[in-house]
């Protein structure tokens, strides 16, 4: 490759991704040269004004025509833009919460913590922009090996180190079983990059071709529900969530899984959507295997909501409550509708809101105790009645209330899979019934923070950081509750997606 | 009153009490009382205004409002108004009803709270978002907002339960929260599907959309008749739990009990008539073809409630539990008038609504001054009241009245009519049914003769009769109840037109 060729791509489209990359830069070069005994907290800061920088210079892509660049390596369409949207967003809340992350013991890697977690948000972003395998694969890693070491960050805690072991090995598995399926595509397109193989599946009539790409398919589907922490690979998130400091939890359950979906979509919409099948839809691979992602659906939502009821630690209530949320969001993907980006969209932009909120009041509470058993949430009312109502409103918007962000985009997914035909009842069925089954454990949560007395009188002080964040999440999802419309209208300039192909 | 926010005025008018409840110290009783009930008098006021209008002549429809709220797909190929969801309000004489009869218990019933003994800031900020999403239910203008108003009145009930309730108040709050999450969850499927492939949730245009032919080519997907009587038997459930009908009741027994009796006053008085009236919305509304397939099996439904409640009532120690067990006989009288499916069964369906609200909420307010005197509501332990309380227990012997049909108050006319229409049409039904009303009689009168005329067993317990404070809301109900049962033409006239539209729809 020539210098000439190298200059004359369209640089200034990666321009997010350079703002994280030169602050992550930045955030470790000043903390190799800083003192030890320099407090790093300020580092945080950096990091925080760099995304929200990324997160505007994104927001200012969105007029710019889809573009491809690198030999199709790395896409910028409405698709891309709109999931960077997001996963910067959440990126951005879960560095407020790392700011005022004070476990028992202190933190001695601080610097660490926060350019790692631009880096794993690095990696997301590359994610949603790959146009090709290995591009994807790399954004997956940078991602996941991120992940890992930010799970363990807490040296000395054993429910951290365990956290962080668990993540690497059930990583590494997962991470092996997508390669696997995606050497299948490969071994059958000749070819990595995802426009050509579109093209290439097309001329598969054979059925013994398509056997191999059902198998694909199901590899693909099984690695990558890791990622997104739905059936069949949902084990590890519990452990890991409760031993991995709370940011990262938060973190996790937030950006990680948006990553993965931008993955799901963008590999399965463009590789499997083209292809034909002998199955029940001959059209198309991806319409004859909706049986199989709606079955994990069900799996996930069912698993995830009746195993949450009996969870007395909040971290770990949370992360079978964002296994649950995994099932509603592949709901909105096994329907197929018309509307199904657009329903993920939302429903992930309300998901972020809603559980980095939680996340944050999590955090402060179980900090101090060192312990995040639902206990410490008794009598949260008397103790800083505006933190309850907080925390009311995120427990009201995961269980979909209307009035909330998160109940508009339950009834979008519901309306995407009620709208094809023949309707996808029941599977909308499923969703519903574990809904009501969840308010058994996010009401749970209410009767302690509201109901029971407390066990000290002090009262709750919330840091900078996780006010700003409780802040920002409540307003953001009463807002987009009750307005929902302002939510529709970013979307509406993505065009419902139409250039995720071209 | 040309105003176009007149319905949005008089829905979100508690919401300035809410906002003014959040600058009173939580420790101020008094004010914060006073401001509460005080913040439930401009939907009553503004209610009885447009009653008395409606009485005079004046058209509802020039109430209606309406405005975008949402659009949840705008591909280029839908029309503008395809998936649109609007905030639109509008009402008839029906809703009209209802809603007079909502701010009016509500108001009384905020009179009543002066006995809740702690945390009256939350309770009353709560009590009026229940308003506010009770007003709301009976508004809406198309499915999707009624359904958001009805989930309103979910979350402040589950804590007024909870909080405020007796001994075993949490299992209450749990169980009214399963059974009408479900129910909720019922209704959203029922209404996301019509929803879905109609690309509407108003109510006219749904009705057009399944009854026009011309207008089922313009569905986004299907809706074949097996899937029509799938949406009607689902819906019937949803509404069914919130009747409650018979196998279904359980969370209404224990919210009956547990429940501060100010609440019990809503619940019984408004929250159980939602059921009703979105049975009668959208059931004969939407499905009269289901409905009418249906009919016989909601008229038997409504006799075993009948009789399944008046028999339970019978044996229960506990006077809250006669009560509860009586509003699950009641209740089946709606479904009995409704079964009938002519002119006058909807009208004694929707008058028993109505005049079970008035009547429950009055027992209910008896409930709550006895119990702040004797804390306890065991029928035994009560006996002899008539000597240390006269007036209460006078109250009680003419709610139990009004209860059993007695002729001149409002429960007869409301049974009449409702058996009226049931005889017309399924004569042997209803003929089991009036063992119920007898039934009635005799569990009511054995509770209150026992409460009233019985043993004294409280020798220890200083006993005064209701304040003149107490005393201004029970008579109020005492009146209103008198006068539905002498003069009904006052709730026949404006319901008048609602129920001809509803028989139209039904083909006459």
């Amino acid at each position: 490759m020539s210098m000439h060729t190298l200059l004359q791509y369209k640089w200034s489209m990666m321009t997010p991704e350079f703002i994280v990359l030169i602050t992550a830069l930045i955030l470790s070069l000043a903390d190799l040269w800083m003192p030890n005994d320099k407090n790093r907290r300020p580092l945080a800061w950096i990091a925080v004004v760099g995304v929200v920088i990324a997160l505007i210079a994104t927001a200012g892509l969105i007029p710019a025509k889809p573009v491809s660049i690198l030999y199709d390596t790395f896409r910028i369409d409405s698709f891309s833009k709109a999931f960077k949207l997001l996963v910067l967003a959440g990126g951005a809340l879960c560095l407020l919460l790392a700011l005022d992350y004070r476990p028992k013991e202190g933190l001695s890697h601080r610097g660490e913590f926060y350019y790692l977690l631009l880096c794993a948000l690095l990696g997301a972003m590359i994610m949603a922009s790959s146009g090709d395998l290995i591009t994807l694969f790399v954004g997956l890693e940078l991602l996941s090996v991120s992940s890992y070491i930010l799970a363990g960050i807490r040296k000395t805690s054993a429910q951290s180190n365990e956290s962080a072991l668990k993540y690497v090995i059930s990583g590494g598995i997962a991470t092996a079983i997508t390669l696997f399926g995606m050497s299948y595509i490969f071994g059958l397109t000749g070819t990595t990059n995802l426009k050509e193989m579109a093209f290439e599946v097309q001329k598969l009539a054979d059925s013994n071709y398509q056997y191999l790409l059902a198998l694909a398919f199901l590899l693909l589907l099984v690695g990558l529900s890791f990622k997104i922490s739905s059936v069949p690979f949902h084990m590890w998130a519990p452990d890991v969530y409760q031993g991995a400091p709370t940011p990262v939890t938060a973190f996790l359950s937030v950006v990680s899984k948006t990553a993965g979906f931008v993955i799901l979509l963008r590999l399965f919409i463009t590789i499997f959507a083209a292809a034909p099948a002998h199955g029940k839809d001959p059209s198309s691979l991806l319409l004859s295997m909706q049986n199989y992602i709606a079955v994990l659906a069900g799996l996930t939502m069912i698993i995830g909501n009746t195993v949450a009821l009996r969870q007395r630690s909040m971290k770990r209530l949370f992360a079978y409550s964002s296994i649950a949320h995994a099932g509603y969001l592949l709901v909105g993907f096994a329907a197929m509708s018309w509307v199904m980006i657009d329903s993920i969209w939302f429903y992930l932009l309300a998901y972020v809101l809603m559980n980095v909120g939680a996340f944050a009041i999590i955090q402060r509470l179980s900090d101090e105790a060192d312990s995040d058993d639902m206990i410490h949430f008794a009598g949260l009312y008397q103790r800083n009645p505006l933190l309850a109502v907080s925390m009311g409103i995120f427990l009201l918007s995961l269980a979909g209330i209307p009035g909330t962000a998160g109940f508009i985009g339950k009834l979008n997914i519901f309306l995407g899979a009620l709208m094809t035909e023949p309707g996808h009842y029941m599977l909308a069925a499923v969703m519903i019934a574990t809904t009501v089954v969840s308010y058994v454990y996010y009401f749970g949560v209410f009767v302690q923070i509201f109901f029971r007395p407390a066990d000290e009188a002090a009262s709750v002080k919330l840091p900078v950081g996780l006010t700003v964040t409780v802040v920002l999440c409540a307003f953001g999802t009463l807002l987009f509750g009750i307005f929902p419309s302002l939510a529709y209208q970013v979307l509406a300039q993505f065009e419902h997606f139409g250039d995720f192909l071209q | 009153m040309n105003g176009t926010y007149f319905l949005s005025l008089l829905i979100f008018s508690p919401l300035l009490g809410m906002i003014l409840l959040a600058f009173v110290p939580k420790t101020q009783e008094r004010t914060v009382k006073l401001l509460g009930f005080l913040s439930t008098l401009p939907p009553l006021l503004l209610s009885l205004f447009a009653f008395w209008q409606y009485l005079r002549g004046y058209r509802l429809e020039h109430l209606a409002e309406k405005h975008d709220w949402v659009r949840f797909t705008d591909f280029p190929f839908l029309t503008e108004s395809t998936y649109l969801v609007r905030y639109e309000l509008n009402i008839d004489g029906f809703s009209l009803v209802m809603i007079v009869l909502t701010s009016l218990l509500t108001t009384l019933a905020a009179a009543a709270s002066i006995h809740i003994k702690k945390e009256w800031k939350g309770y009353f900020q709560l009590f009026l978002l229940l308003e506010i999403g009770m007003l709301g239910v009976f508004a809406a203008g198309n499915m999707i907002l009624f359904f958001i108003f009805l989930e309103m009145t979910l979350v402040p009930m589950f804590f007024l339960v909870g909080k405020w309730g007796g001994f075993d108040r949490e299992r209450a709050a749990y169980s009214y929260l399963l059974y009408n999450g479900l129910g909720s969850a019922i209704l959203l499927i029922v209404i996301l599907v019509l929803f879905a492939r109609t690309g509407t949730s108003n109510l006219e245009l749904l009705n057009e959309m399944l009854h026009n032919p011309v207008a089922q080519a313009q569905l986004i997907a299907p809706l074949s008749e097996e899937l029509r009587l799938w949406l009607f038997v689902a819906l019937f459930i949803a509404f069914g739990i919130k009747l409650p009908i018979v196998p279904f009741h359980r969370w209404m027994l224990r919210v009956h009990v547990e429940a501060p009796p100010s609440i019990v006053m809503l619940h019984a008085g408004v929250l159980l008539k939602i059921g009703a009236y979105g049975l009668i919305r959208f059931g004969i509304g939407l499905f009269p073809d289901q409905f009418r397939h249906f009919a016989f099996w909601i008229a038997v439904l409504g006799v075993i409630n009948l009789l399944y409640g008046a028999f339970l009532a019978f044996v229960q120690e506990e006077f809250k539990m006669v009560l509860a067990y009586s509003s699950v006989s009641h209740m089946g009288i709606i479904l009995i008038g409704l079964g009938a499916l002519n002119e006058a069964g909807i009208q004694g369906a929707i008058f028993q609504a109505v005049s079970h609200g008035l009547i429950a909420a009055f027992l209910f307010l008896l409930v709550s001054i006895l119990y702040e005197r004797t804390s306890t509501t065991t029928i035994d332990r009560l006996g002899g009241l008539a000597k240390v309380m006269p007036l209460t227990a006078g109250c009680l012997l003419a709610g139990a009245m009004a209860s059993l049909g007695l002729p001149g108050m409002s429960g007869f006319i409301s049974e009449f009519t409702a058996f009226l229409g049931l005889f017309q049409t399924k004569p042997v039904v209803a003929a089991i049914g009036t063992l119920g009303i007898i039934m009635t009689a005799v569990y009511m009168l054995r509770a209150v003769l026992n409460m009233t005329f019985g043993p004294s067993m409280r020798n220890d317990v200083q006993a005064l009769d209701m304040s003149t404070i107490e005393a201004i809301p029970v008579f109020i109900l005492l009146v209103l109840i008198v006068s539905v049962g002498v003069y009904p033409y006052m709730l026949a006239k404006p319901l008048q037109a609602a129920i001809e539209m509803m028989m139209n729809g039904l083909g006459g």
